[in-house]
């Protein structure tokens, strides 16, 4: 694992990472598919370093598992910006790359004279891509942010959340609105390389949270903007606005499954019931044995609605008596449309996840052990997608970037550090 | 060469045949549309293209109803091309392969199965065009034990972990309210693409990414498995999650708050301890800015519940705005629970990001859709033309991107196989 992957589907282009926390998925992304990525960290370290949860649960800066997940693949060097001789350094580093992500405040990088402009002078075809909570400019670019507001302000945290509204509304976990501008910022800077490819031309990319979140509700933009309609929120399935039937069964072991899909062909109707009956089931359906008129559905006739809310009650009644991962199973087996709710570590049991090679082992020859991390989101046959180093220690390539391939002398860089700048 | 023909955007040198639908596989290609690559949507002729559930399905913009009205599918579809061919017929095949032959990549997120028993494996592909790049994008992907599994949005997110990591303690899961992995499957499939291409101009090689929309769902819960793989912490515990606070990085108080009027609500997060002593000046709490129980993050841990009912009882005689506005005068991340209406219409910012752009599409009119929340500085993306009626674009593609002769392309139609 610790060797470097030729092959990467971006062999061959280099990436500088700048800033906070926001932009490190997007470096990741790209070091895990052989781009050469250097995290420029400020001298005390990037401040997710000091993010729980950390190895052992003791802090530390080479510790911070939110710091290892984000920052695989990637080299660190350590950057004072704040100081005109780090600047010097960073534009020189400029010249040598094709990407700069950058996640500082709105204008940051353009007031200490390292904006897009500035460091792209001397290489035309650099791509910059500045990803921030509410873009460079205009209303709220000033405004702070993190994921949960973001997520709120952006649209996603009011389809999500219980039935009951006395509840506050919820935000999914993960920093998923860091991931979803991330997505974004990754797509403008491939458009861009690609665009270079043709013509040569670099370009700057201003990426903006806030909208990234808003494009990212599905029906709850789309009915807003083409009906007027708005969506509510619902347990555990779609916001909807007209209210859907529940489809989130409990069962037997403690675990959930999402049943949202019923029988959608007289076959599978037909298996259902038969299952019923092995559970000695099918009377609790009283008459409604045949298969569920979908139009009558769709009208919402009294008898229809009856046969649905009994179909629910036996549904329930089957999550009781059954282990999740049975019900899971033998559902799918008869085609339908069902899963499991699994917690994260659930998923690197799962045979599914490991038969596509998901949880995948990274050596930290450092601490002498390997660690099983989060695989690949895509599979490039003829170019692997792969974890091709660990995290890196803070300034754990400051020689290997300033001497051996910038060309400083060991004796500037032990001036730099004495100085503090590296 | 019309409209058909973007030469202008970053991505008017690609040329995709594009069979995705829904939103995981339509999402997609919109983005490289909206770029400018000539993305030609291939749609069913018997079935009307009603493979996609979006296809002439609400929300609807008046009371006219019709295969070409669905407001979801012309979301999801802007700027591409359509056509329509009737596979079943041996003629349509050869049509394809013409195609192909002339695209950089071919794009599904069938189930597993379909293109191989048109006979267009990934195999016969290659055979056509050598360099091809082929993307399906399936929810459990061509390989492994799921494979032969259905799935949709919310099957995705619940085996994947994400459902589970969405809601508060002693509740049932909340989930996430919609398919945002349908989204975010479309965005890493059009990611895997663009790399693809990127790739294949640099080496000639093309390829076939087989995608999960599952795997990439597992991604997105990265510090939770290292948490359980490097030190046993499970996700399933009591009291997990609870996911309007924030354990990863440890930040209190952290949650929404119920405002002033019916369901409404904003959201508060207190990042580190200058924070909490603005929030506290904002919500006239100095007893809980001088009280060194309260000084620490890990002691507004252990406080959190007595800390929430004081910010309710100021959140709680005000608007979110008022709420948020407040906070952020004093540099405290906060922000209302946006209702669609707050965020599409009266929203500063993305009023000036111009986040919703209308579209002319040709049977429904004018109509508003989602827009680009990245502006390139040299290729701007385009979002002016509304996705395609079916088959609104046969002519130009068959006629004009394929050069088959009039006189056939008259005569295919009239048989069936346009």
């Amino acid at each position: 694992m610790q060797s470097h992957i030729e092959q990467g589907i971006l062999d061959g282009v280099r990436v500088l990472e700048v800033g906070g926390e926001i932009g490190a998925w997007c470096g990741k992304i790209m070091g895990d598919v052989g781009a050469d990525v250097i995290k420029v960290e400020p001298p005390t370290g990037d401040p997710t370093r000091s993010y729980e949860p950390f190895y052992e649960n003791e802090p530390g800066p080479d510790r911070s598992l939110f710091f290892w997940h984000y920052n695989t693949s990637k080299r660190s060097v350590t950057l004072d910006l704040e100081q005109d001789g780090g600047r010097d350094v960073f534009k020189r580093l400029a010249t040598q790359t094709d990407v700069v992500v950058d996640s500082y405040p709105p204008g940051h990088m353009d007031s200490i004279g390292l904006g897009y402009e500035a460091i792209s002078k001397e290489t035309p075809g650099l791509v910059m891509a500045s990803i921030t909570p509410f873009g460079q400019s205009g209303p709220y670019s000033d405004y702070a942010s993190t994921d949960l507001t973001a997520l709120a302000l952006g649209g996603p945290v009011w389809s999500c959340g219980y039935d009951d509204h006395s509840i506050p509304p919820v935000r999914g976990g993960g920093n998923q609105a860091y991931h979803i501008v991330c997505h974004f910022a990754i797509m403008g800077v491939m458009t861009a390389l690609i665009h270079r490819q043709f013509t040569g031309v670099g370009q700057y990319i201003d990426a903006n949270m806030h909208a990234a979140a808003n494009v990212t509700t599905e029906g709850a933009s789309i009915n807003w903007l083409v009906a007027g309609d708005t969506v509510q929120r619902q347990t555990g399935r779609h916001a909807s606005v007209v209210p859907t039937a529940d489809g989130q069964v409990l069962c037997r072991d403690g675990r959930y499954v999402n049943v949202g899909i019923g029988a959608r062909t007289e076959e599978q109707w037909i298996h259902l019931l038969s299952w019923l009956q092995e559970e000695g089931l099918i009377e609790d359906l009283g008459e409604f044995l045949d298969y569920p008129s979908r139009e009558a559905m769709r009208r919402g006739d009294r008898e229809a609605r009856e046969q649905q809310r009994r179909v629910a009650e036996v549904m329930r009644e089957l999550a009781r008596r059954t282990d999740a991962d049975v019900l899971f199973k033998r559902a799918q087996a008869l085609g339908f449309q069902w899963g499991i709710v699994n917690s994260p570590e659930d998923v690197l049991e799962d045979p599914h996840f490991q038969a596509r090679g998901f949880p995948v082992e990274v050596e930290h020859p450092d601490l002498g052990k390997s660690f099983v991390y989060a695989g690949a989101p895509y599979q490039f046959p003829e170019s692997p997608w792969a974890i091709s180093r660990r995290p890196p220690l803070l300034g754990e390539h400051n020689r290997e970037v300033y001497v051996d391939e910038l060309g400083m002398s060991t004796e500037e860089l032990q001036n730099f550090q004495a100085n503090g700048i590296v | 060469m019309n409209d058909i023909c973007d030469t202008t955007g970053a991505l008017s040198n690609i040329r995709i045949c594009d069979f995705t639908g829904q939103l995981a596989g339509a999402g997609a290609t919109r983005v490289l549309a909206a770029f400018g690559a000539q993305v030609i949507r291939v749609e069913d002729r018997l079935r009307q293209g009603q493979w996609d559930i979006f296809r002439g399905n609400g929300p609807w913009m008046d009371d006219r109803r019709g295969i070409n009205l669905g407001g979801t599918f012309n979301n999801h579809n802007i700027e591409k091309l359509g056509v329509t061919l009737d596979m079943r017929k041996p003629k349509a095949k050869a049509i394809l392969e013409e195609l192909i032959s002339v695209s950089d990549a071919v794009t599904e997120n069938f189930s597993k199965g379909v293109l191989d028993r048109w006979g267009l494996s990934y195999e016969e592909m290659v055979k056509i065009k050598p360099d091809i790049i082929y993307v399906s994008n399936c929810g459990f992907g061509h390989v492994g034990p799921y494979s032969e599994y259905k799935t949709w949005g919310p099957i995705v997110q619940a085996v994947s972990g994400l459902t589970f990591q969405s809601g508060l303690p002693d509740m049932p899961p909340a989930g996430w309210g919609y398919s945002y992995m349908n989204h975010t499957g479309g965005y890493l499939m059009a990611i895997a693409l663009l790399m693809a291409l990127y790739h294949r101009h640099r080496t000639g090689v093309g390829q076939w990414i087989d995608m999960s929309c599952t795997d990439g769902t597992a991604a997105l819960n990265g510090p939770a498995i290292l948490d359980y793989t490097v030190n046993g912490n499970p996700a399933r515990r009591p009291g997990n999650p609870n996911s309007n606070r924030s354990i990863y990085p440890k930040m209190a108080p952290h949650g929404i708050y119920r405002c002033e009027g019916d369901d409404n609500w904003v959201g508060i997060s207190v990042r580190n301890d200058d924070d909490w002593a603005a929030l506290c000046e904002v919500i006239g709490a100095d007893d809980m800015a001088s009280d060194s129980k309260l000084a620490t993050v890990d002691g507004r841990i252990e406080h959190h519940d007595a800390i929430d009912e004081r910010i309710e009882a100021w959140t709680s005689v005000r608007s979110p705005m008022q709420a948020m506005e407040a906070l952020q005068t004093r540099g405290v991340p906060a922000g209302a629970v946006q209702r669609p209406v707050d965020r599409i219409d009266n929203d500063p910012n993305t009023r000036e990001w111009g986040l919703f752009p209308t579209v002319e599409h040709q049977a429904m009119g004018k109509v508003r859709v989602d827009g680009m929340p990245i502006k390139l500085s040299e290729t701007p993306a385009q979002i002016k033309r509304g996705g395609p009626t079916l088959g609104q674009h046969n002519q130009e593609v068959f006629a004009e991107v394929l050069g088959i002769e009039q006189a056939t392309v008259d005569a295919l139609t009239e048989e069936g196989v346009f």
